[in-house]
């Protein structure tokens, strides 16, 4: 999407051009100049945080490179790659990651959509509903997670006491689902927040038409208003599966990665900082990155078709 | 078709807000009829509670003989076309034409045939497979009432839905919206701020302000036989002439002259008891350059002489203003026109502003005195404090 819209107005900007540079004045030349300038530093430190770290990863990717054993840093070409696309406790992590993201982001989906309209259609005490709704958004994740993890320790957590007494963080399958659950529980408000706003874009007339033309309420959710809110359920997709994909807080606290519940963030992590092998550990970071960029990609070829009433996205 | 009775319909809104106020009216079967007022008066409410989109608090609505007051909208079997036109912006004119007939679970086959007859009615046949985005105004405006069409519903509400169109076009849909009710046979409900469209389209206009029905008539017996001065001041355009004047021994003293009542008007202001202070209510249409007015004519008239401030001419005849000395009319009903139409803050400095349509032939110049003459049988009187017709009469 936004490579063609920037195509369009780059040619837009050369057509007009010549002519530009003819009535371009003294004053108009400056206040570019102070334009570019202006916008120097903040350029410069986003090349210095986001593009310098990611060039010196892939550099390191293709280094032997173990802080326990410095002397034998060397240039291994594409073995780190190797190693780590080979070994099973990569592969179970990123299985782990997926299924947590799909069924997190899902949930969240659902639920948000659900809290969103209650949030939308509330007329008394719209202010408590909706600050009540976004306060689990506003703690730390780190409080957050300690919270759930003493709630499910047996003997001290009334949640594990509810269960039975049974140490669910230890099982690699309900201790997921804890880890599930903590995220749903956090991130929830934020999904309402973001598919609320695409609710507020969508007519009220519409609505009213809709019911008139004998739609039930269920058929307006599903024929009006989520096909309008489509650009706005993709931003909030694209935000979340994001974030589920790098999840690392949540995890660390409730299993610390034990039974085989690391995440590839947590799998990095172990690597590369408890670990010191930097060779290793910046492959898996180059990995996720080129992860993460697929699905950016992904939901951006989604948007090109997303906007409703183009008749030009192709879709058909 | 069915008929819509409204009775004693009220609305009230949670803080007390007295949108409409005891409405009734009886639409009779497949007639067309227009809601019309200035903003706030209540017209769209009115339509919204037909509709079903805002509940009644009090009273009862029938369509077709039934109390539908506790029924959603999708059970009244109604079509509405918004002022928006409320297209479904991600489907095609032909999705969006289909869409209620789909909804009611109709067959592939006669879908196809509705939309398609539809689409010839609008002439939209060659649009069918575009998106509401990619038409203009017009077109969306006929894609609404398509999709309101296809379902052949009991009735058609229409809220202001040639507002968004330039002057032209509106024009032009004014004839097709007309021909389209008298084709379909439809009982129609429109609703406008427009007196124009109030005037060319309904068999009767429903005159609205403040959330109370002023008056309901044919539009032309609403021009000439306004119930009160809002009306009259309402309907017409330009609009009526209001000069204050004194009623003294069957004799208006007015900045127009000194005018002796006609013998009819004499007779109704006796039986309304009429007070002495008045507003005379002049038509432009009823002046005329007085070089121009028969000789037998003249004794049924007043004339007076001004100054020529503005004359327009408009090919078939003129508008010559004047400005009388003397104070303007005041009444709430008037202060209210003022403020909707927007001429409240840009009224004359002062003196009585007079808008007069006068013969082509007239050979009156600005800047320069004429002598303009006025039919005294056709002046209307109003009483200030409520705004009443003094010389109303049930003809």
């Amino acid at each position: 999407m936004s490579q063609t819209t920037t195509e369009k107005s780059g040619a837009a900007v050369k057509a007009v051009e010549p002519k530009k540079k003819v009535v371009l004045s003294e004053g108009k030349r400056a206040e570019r100049k102070l334009g570019w300038l202006l916008c120097a530093p903040a350029a410069f430190i986003m090349l210095a945080v986001t593009a310098w770290p990611i060039i010196y990863s892939v550099y390191l990717s293709l280094q032997r490179y173990d802080l326990k054993f410095p002397d034998r840093q060397e240039f291994v070409g594409l073995d780190n790659y190797v190693t780590v696309l080979s070994s099973p406790y990569w592969w179970n992590a990123v299985w782990v990651t997926v299924v947590m993201t799909v069924v997190s982001v899902v949930i969240e989906l659902v639920l948000g959509m659900a809290l969103a309209l209650i949030m939308h259609r509330t007329l008394v005490g719209r202010g408590i509903v909706r600050t009540s709704t976004l306060i689990p958004y506003g703690i730390v994740t780190v409080v957050a997670a300690f919270s759930w993890r003493y709630a499910w320790t047996p003997g001290t957590g009334y949640l594990a006491e509810l269960m039975g007494g049974d140490p669910v963080l230890t099982e690699k399958i309900p201790a997921l689902a804890v880890v599930i659950l903590a995220e749903v529980w956090k991130t929830t408000p934020f999904m309402a927040l973001l598919l609320m706003a695409g609710l507020a874009l969508v007519p009220d007339d519409l609505l009213k038409a809709a019911a008139l033309d004998g739609a039930s309420g269920w058929q307006r959710f599903t024929k009006v208003i989520l096909p309008l809110m489509k650009p706005a359920i993709l931003v909030a997709l694209l935000f979340r599966t994001l974030d589920a994909f790098r999840i690392f807080d949540n995890l660390f606290v409730l299993t610390g990665g034990s039974q085989g519940t690391s995440s590839v963030s947590m799998l990095t992590y172990n690597n590369l900082i408890k670990g010191l092998n930097l060779g290793i550990g910046s492959t898996m970071s180059v990995l996720i990155f080129i992860a993460v960029a697929i699905i950016a990609f992904i939901f951006i070829k989604l948007f090109g078709t997303a906007a409703p009433g183009s008749d030009d996205g192709g879709k058909r | 078709m069915a008929e819509i009775v409204l009775d004693k319909v009220t609305k009230k809104y949670p803080d007390g807000a007295l949108a409409v106020q005891e409405v009734d009216i009886e639409i009779a079967d497949g007639e067309f009829i227009i809601l019309v007022g200035p903003s706030g008066c209540g017209k769209s409410t009115t339509l919204n509670m037909i509709a079903g989109l805002e509940d009644i608090t009090t009273g009862e609505l029938r369509i077709g003989g039934e109390r539908v007051n506790e029924r959603a909208p999708k059970d009244r079997d109604i079509a509405m076309v918004f002022q928006s036109y409320a297209l479904y912006p991600h489907m095609t004119v032909r999705e969006n034409m289909a869409f209620p007939l789909r909804l009611a679970k109709v067959d592939n086959a006669t879908v196809e045939k509705k939309v398609n007859d539809a689409a010839d009615i609008l002439d939209l046949g060659q649009h069918l497979d575009r998106k509401p985005s990619n038409l203009s105004g017009g077109q969306r405006q006929r894609v609404a009432m398509g999709r309101a069409i296809v379902r052949s519903p009991k009735a058609f509400l229409m809220d202001e839905p040639l507002s968004n169109l330039d002057a032209k076009l509106r024009v032009q849909m004014r004839t097709s919206v007309s021909r389209l009710q008298k084709q379909l046979g439809t009982t129609m409900v429109y609703v406008t701020h427009d007196q124009t469209e109030a005037m060319t389209l309904g068999d009767r206009v429903v005159v609205m302000r403040g959330g109370a029905v002023q008056q309901i008539g044919a539009p032309q017996y609403l021009y000439d036989h306004p119930a009160n001065l809002f009306v009259a001041g309402f309907i017409g355009s330009p609009s009526m002439n209001f000069v204050p004047a004194g009623l003294e021994d069957g004799v208006l003293r007015s900045p127009l002259g000194d005018v002796p009542l006609t013998d009819r008007i004499r007779r109704m202001v006796e039986a309304a008891d009429a007070p002495r202070e008045v507003i005379v209510g002049i038509r432009p249409e009823h002046f005329e350059d007085s070089k121009l007015v028969e000789e037998h004519q003249r004794g049924g008239g007043h004339t007076f002489t001004s100054n020529v401030d503005v004359l327009e001419s408009m090919g078939s005849d003129k508008f010559a203003y004047f400005t009388l000395s003397g104070e303007q009319a005041t009444s709430a009903e008037l202060a209210e026109l003022a403020a909707d139409s927007g001429t409240a803050e840009a009224g004359s400095g002062g003196g009585v502003p007079i808008v007069t349509r006068i013969s082509a032939a007239s050979g009156a110049r600005e800047g320069e005195q004429a002598e303009i003459w006025f039919n005294a049988d056709k002046v209307q009187l109003f009483d200030p404090a409520t705004g009443r017709n003094l010389t109303y009469s049930e003809e």
